[in-house]
């Protein structure tokens, strides 16, 4: 905790009454900020919220309609990144700024080598290692960056802003692609810089994580504040309430329904190294869990079903009726939807319209000899936005300006319409906050109840056995275990089959 | 959540989709106000307005010499004049079409038949012969000249007409052009395959349909033939797209190399005149005082503006150049839908080929070189996007004219030709430059 009383000295940083717009959207409304050094402040709130808008505010690469930002009382100006290097915040993106081809020292110092037009090798080199034992880690400076783990990658980016001096590190999600002990060996990266008086600001949609690192908490709601507090005042639930607004019975509404007959049979699917002799079957008003540590194939057996891949070997039953597929298309026509893990590049066009994205599967119904019907598709699009509580201001809403949720949203109206009988959500609530969380699971509920047939898949494992009726866990390509009775089943339980530990 | 916070007014949607159309009419007002001039009138109405101010003069008696240049408008203009004041019983003494020397001894001839001149009809180049001036009885007074006008040059019908004429086959490849690049792709091929459905087209007709005896059903055959060769070339160029993943800047550039060699290998490095007149209806017959060239590109526009706004084809044409991967996983056959476009490309060069085969009344593998670079940037500066997914075709159609506007006003304000190359390329780049504008200021 901060111990110098605030009367003393000015905070490190202060933000006050930033405001920001963007073409159709107010993405900040008066947000005040504070940080003090060896703090760590997490921020949280729904996506669309105005975290990440704050974020590049502070980093220079969005300029504030209105509001002041403060450094130890010095009001300053960021109206670059480098300006907001050179005032000592360092911030950590959730897409890294890494080359891939360039070794870690080459990447720590790109566009700050020491020398004029000659690279200092050797001394880079020995910063380099110097900064890595400070944190503690061990990372091999001559790799490229490619080569590392997202973990390291980061470790890397956070040893970048180090060694540039900062007085304070943003890290936006930085938890998000991190196994459990990844995690742990970050917190305690970060507990080291607040020893060194380094302030930290801490954005993450998991509040075990804030309970476990924080010391104050700052909610956006709207781009405007919606409270504060320090985390011993908070409990969970409050937290939620004050991120989505109105009060949440639960987090996982789940549903139970009577299952019934078998829908989707795969039988010893397989493709190279990635998913070996996979076999299960969903029921229909089933919603089958799947997990896995990251790369276990989960994601790469989706894609098989859908067609996305082409499998090397197994059958695909729906119904009874054996399937050929060979393509997205002959999935779609089959009854299958897939909801990808990546909405962005595999979602959805992102500078399209909203409309256009919803009509894209759907194309079929809303056409007669290839002439689109614009009325229907509209009429049709409206019901789901109705019924969805998608966000935006019109039909013709660019894609990419929509926030996480109702990203996800619009992609889940375009395979309603399609009217699936298998959909699989992978990650369904990666990125997504409380709210549009919460709806996305009621939905779920609601197919499931229609008698279709959910494969999901997610790494949450809240997530997987608060919503799952039965969980598969895979490990390198192979199931591993499944849990028929989820009630009680456990966290470790899961994960015991994820490491798939040989006994 | 209220809009339009901020962004500037190039995030406005009717100036993002339509400014360019203000670009043009700007465009034609600067030139027509730099080629203010006066003008002459020249051809069958400038001939009767003579006749009738004679008539006016002079009375139905007048004897009267007609002084023209041997050419077929100044032909136009004497046979005018000749007919009017001979339906009202006037006395044409002589009709020149000619030189001043000629001029001198028709005049010559008719002092020596005793007979007097009342008036000379001629036009404003003839009027300022000075041959006139060598016989007194003549004299420069009794000269009778049609009377100027003051008007642009640029906006003369004929001007206007001309420049629809010479961009409709830029505009129709770049129909093709645009739905390429729109899905993120690019053809270099179009210029090589003019040349190629050009030499296609004439070498059939020569070879097969006896050159300049042939008939109209060889005509119809050579001229698909040539449009059929250049469809399979973009079949060729689709195939390896999306068959091969190979980048369509290298296939294009391969088949562009590729077509060119053939078509100088078919045609020995020669040009084919050996065509029939019905060969020529297309590039030089007028319909309703319409070129045919820009009727025929009037009418591809129409028919792709629609496909590309209203139908499935369009739609998906534009999700596979926003985002392949996602239109894949939406259900979009993206393969056959890239083969499509190509394939269209392709077509469209070849009808391009078989246009201007026709407008020069030749076959020459020598036709269509560099027009790939002029079809591109009809295309970006009509705002459609290098990166895909986003454009308009009849932005393009706007884009073609808006360079070729810039080269006939350039060229009727005398702009040195290397000047114009200049003045060109800075125009493209400035139709970038506000294309990433555009888009910086829609996005966040």
């Amino acid at each position: 905790m901060p111990v110098v009383s605030e009367q003393a000295a000015p905070p490190l940083l202060e933000m006050r009454g930033i405001e920001k717009s963007f073409p159709g959207v107010r993405a900040l409304r008066g947000v005040d900020l504070t940080l003090h050094g060896g703090e760590v402040l997490a921020l949280l709130g729904e996506n669309g919220a105005g975290k990440s808008t704050l974020i590049k505010t502070l980093g220079g690469a969005h300029q504030p309609d209105a509001g002041t930002i403060r450094i130890d009382g010095q009001q300053v100006a960021l109206p670059s990144p480098s300006a907001s290097m050179a005032a000592g915040i360092g911030i950590i993106y959730q897409e890294f700024n890494l080359v891939p081809a360039l070794a870690v020292w080459e990447n720590i110092f790109l566009g700050r080598e020491s020398t004029r037009g000659f690279v200092h090798r050797s001394a880079e080199r020995r910063k380099a290692r110097e900064l890595f034992d400070q944190i503690g880690v061990n990372i091999p400076v001559d790799a490229p960056c490619g080569t590392l783990s997202v973990a390291q990658q980061q470790i890397v980016e956070i040893a970048k802003a180090l060694s540039q001096n900062v007085r304070m590190i943003v890290m936006d999600e930085p938890s998000a692609a991190l196994t459990p002990q990844e995690v742990s060996r970050l917190f305690t990266i970060i507990r080291d810089l607040k020893q060194r008086g380094i302030g930290v600001i801490y954005i993450s949609h998991r509040l075990d994580e804030i309970f476990e690192i924080a010391d104050r908490v700052v909610v956006l709601r709207d781009g405007g504040p919606a409270g504060e507090a320090s985390i011993e005042e908070l409990t969970r639930q409050r937290m939620i309430e004050m991120m989505v607004g109105r009060e949440i019975e639960e987090e996982f509404p789940k549903h139970h329904h009577p299952v019934g007959q078998s829908r989707l049979s795969v039988r010893g699917l397989s493709r190279s190294d990635a998913v070996r002799d996979v076999s299960f079957d969903i029921r229909s008003g089933e919603v089958l869990g799947l997990t896995g540590l990251m790369g276990a194939g989960r994601t790469e057996v989706a894609r098989l079903i859908f067609g996305a891949d082409c499998a090397e070997a197994g059958t695909i039953t729906l119904d009874g009726r054996p399937l050929e597929i060979r393509s997205p298309r002959d999935a779609i026509r089959a009854g299958i939807c897939l909801l990808t893990e990546d909405r962005k590049s595999q979602g959805l066009i992102l500078d399209a319209s909203v409309l256009e994205n919803f009509g894209l599967p759907n194309l079929r119904e809303f056409s007669t000899l290839g002439f689109v019907k614009q009325k229907p598709e509209r009429e049709a699009f409206q019901q789901y936005v109705e019924r969805l509580r998608i966000r935006i201001p019109s039909h013709r809403q660019r894609a990419g300006n929509l926030s996480g949720g109702n990203q996800q949203k619009v992609v889940l109206a375009k395979w309603l319409e399609r009217n699936a009988e298998i959909v699989i959500f992978d990650e369904p609530t990666r990125g997504i906050d409380v709210g549009a969380k919460y709806e996305i699971y009621m939905l779920m509920n609601d197919l499931a109840r229609q008698g279709k047939a959910i494969l999901m898949i997610s790494s949450e494992l809240p997530e997987v056995l608060g919503m799952s009726d039965r969980i598969l866990v895979m490990h390198e390509g192979r199931v591993t275990g499944e849990i028929a009775d989820v009630t009680s089943a456990t966290q470790e339980q899961i994960m015991e089959l994820a490491v798939a530990l040989d006994p | 959540m209220s809009e339009q916070q901020s962004g500037g007014w190039l995030a406005n949607p009717f100036i993002r989709d339509y400014g360019m159309v203000f670009v043009l009419l700007l465009l034609g007002l600067l030139f027509s106000a730099l080629t203010v001039r006066q003008q002459h009138p020249t051809g069958a109405d400038a001939g009767r307005q003579v006749a009738d101010f004679i008539l006016d003069e002079h009375g139905d008696a007048a004897g009267v010499l007609i002084v023209g240049r041997p050419t077929a408008e100044d032909e136009e203009f004497t046979t005018a004049v000749a007919e009017r004041l001979q339906a009202r019983g006037a006395t044409v003494l002589d009709t020149v079409n000619g030189s001043a020397v000629d001029a001198r001894k028709a005049i010559e001839g008719i002092l020596a038949d005793g007979k007097t001149i009342d008036a000379i009809a001629a036009n404003d180049v003839t009027a300022k012969w000075t041959v006139y001036d060598r016989f007194d009885a003549v004299g420069s007074d009794s000269i009778v000249t049609p009377s100027p006008y003051t008007w642009p040059d640029f906006l003369k019908v004929s001007n206007l007409l001309g420049v629809a004429n010479q961009t409709a086959i830029y505009a129709i490849i770049a129909i093709g052009m645009t739905m390429v690049i729109i899905t993120a792709g690019i053809d270099l091929s179009v210029g090589s395959l003019v040349a190629l459905a050009s030499v296609t087209s004439a070498i059939l007709i020569r070879d097969l349909g006896g050159g300049s005896n042939a008939g109209i059903g060889m005509v119809i055959v050579g001229m698909l033939a040539g449009i059929t060769v250049c469809a399979l070339a973009g079949v060729f160029n689709g195939v390896m797209v999306t068959a091969f993943g190979i980048p369509p800047f290298i296939v294009t550039l391969g088949m562009m190399m590729m077509a060119s060699g053939l078509s100088f290998r078919l045609a020995e490095g020669r040009s084919i005149p050996e065509l029939p007149e019905a060969f020529f209806w297309l590039g030089r017959g007028q319909t309703m005082g319409v070129p045919n060239p820009v009727l025929l590109m009037i009418v591809l526009y129409i028919i792709a503006h629609v496909v590309m706004s209203q139908m499935v084809f369009g739609r998906y044409v534009y999700a596979i150049g926003g985002n392949e991967e996602a239109a894949r996983l939406s259900g979009v056959p993206v393969k056959r839908v890239l083969l499509a476009v190509y394939t269209i490309c392709g077509a469209l060069a070849g009808l391009g080929g078989i246009v201007l085969t026709s407008q020069l009344s030749a076959g020459d593998p020598k036709f269509g070189q560099m027009y790939e670079l002029e079809v591109i940037a009809a295309v970006v500066v009509g705002g459609t996007s290098l990166m895909g997914g986003q454009g308009k075709i009849l932005g393009t159609l706007i884009g073609a004219f808006i360079i070729a506007v810039i080269k006939n006003g350039m060229n009727l304000t005398d702009v040195d030709p290397f000047n114009q190359k200049i003045v060109l390329g800075a125009v493209l780049t400035g139709a970038v430059l506000l294309d990433t504008l555009k888009r910086r200021g829609g996005r966040s």
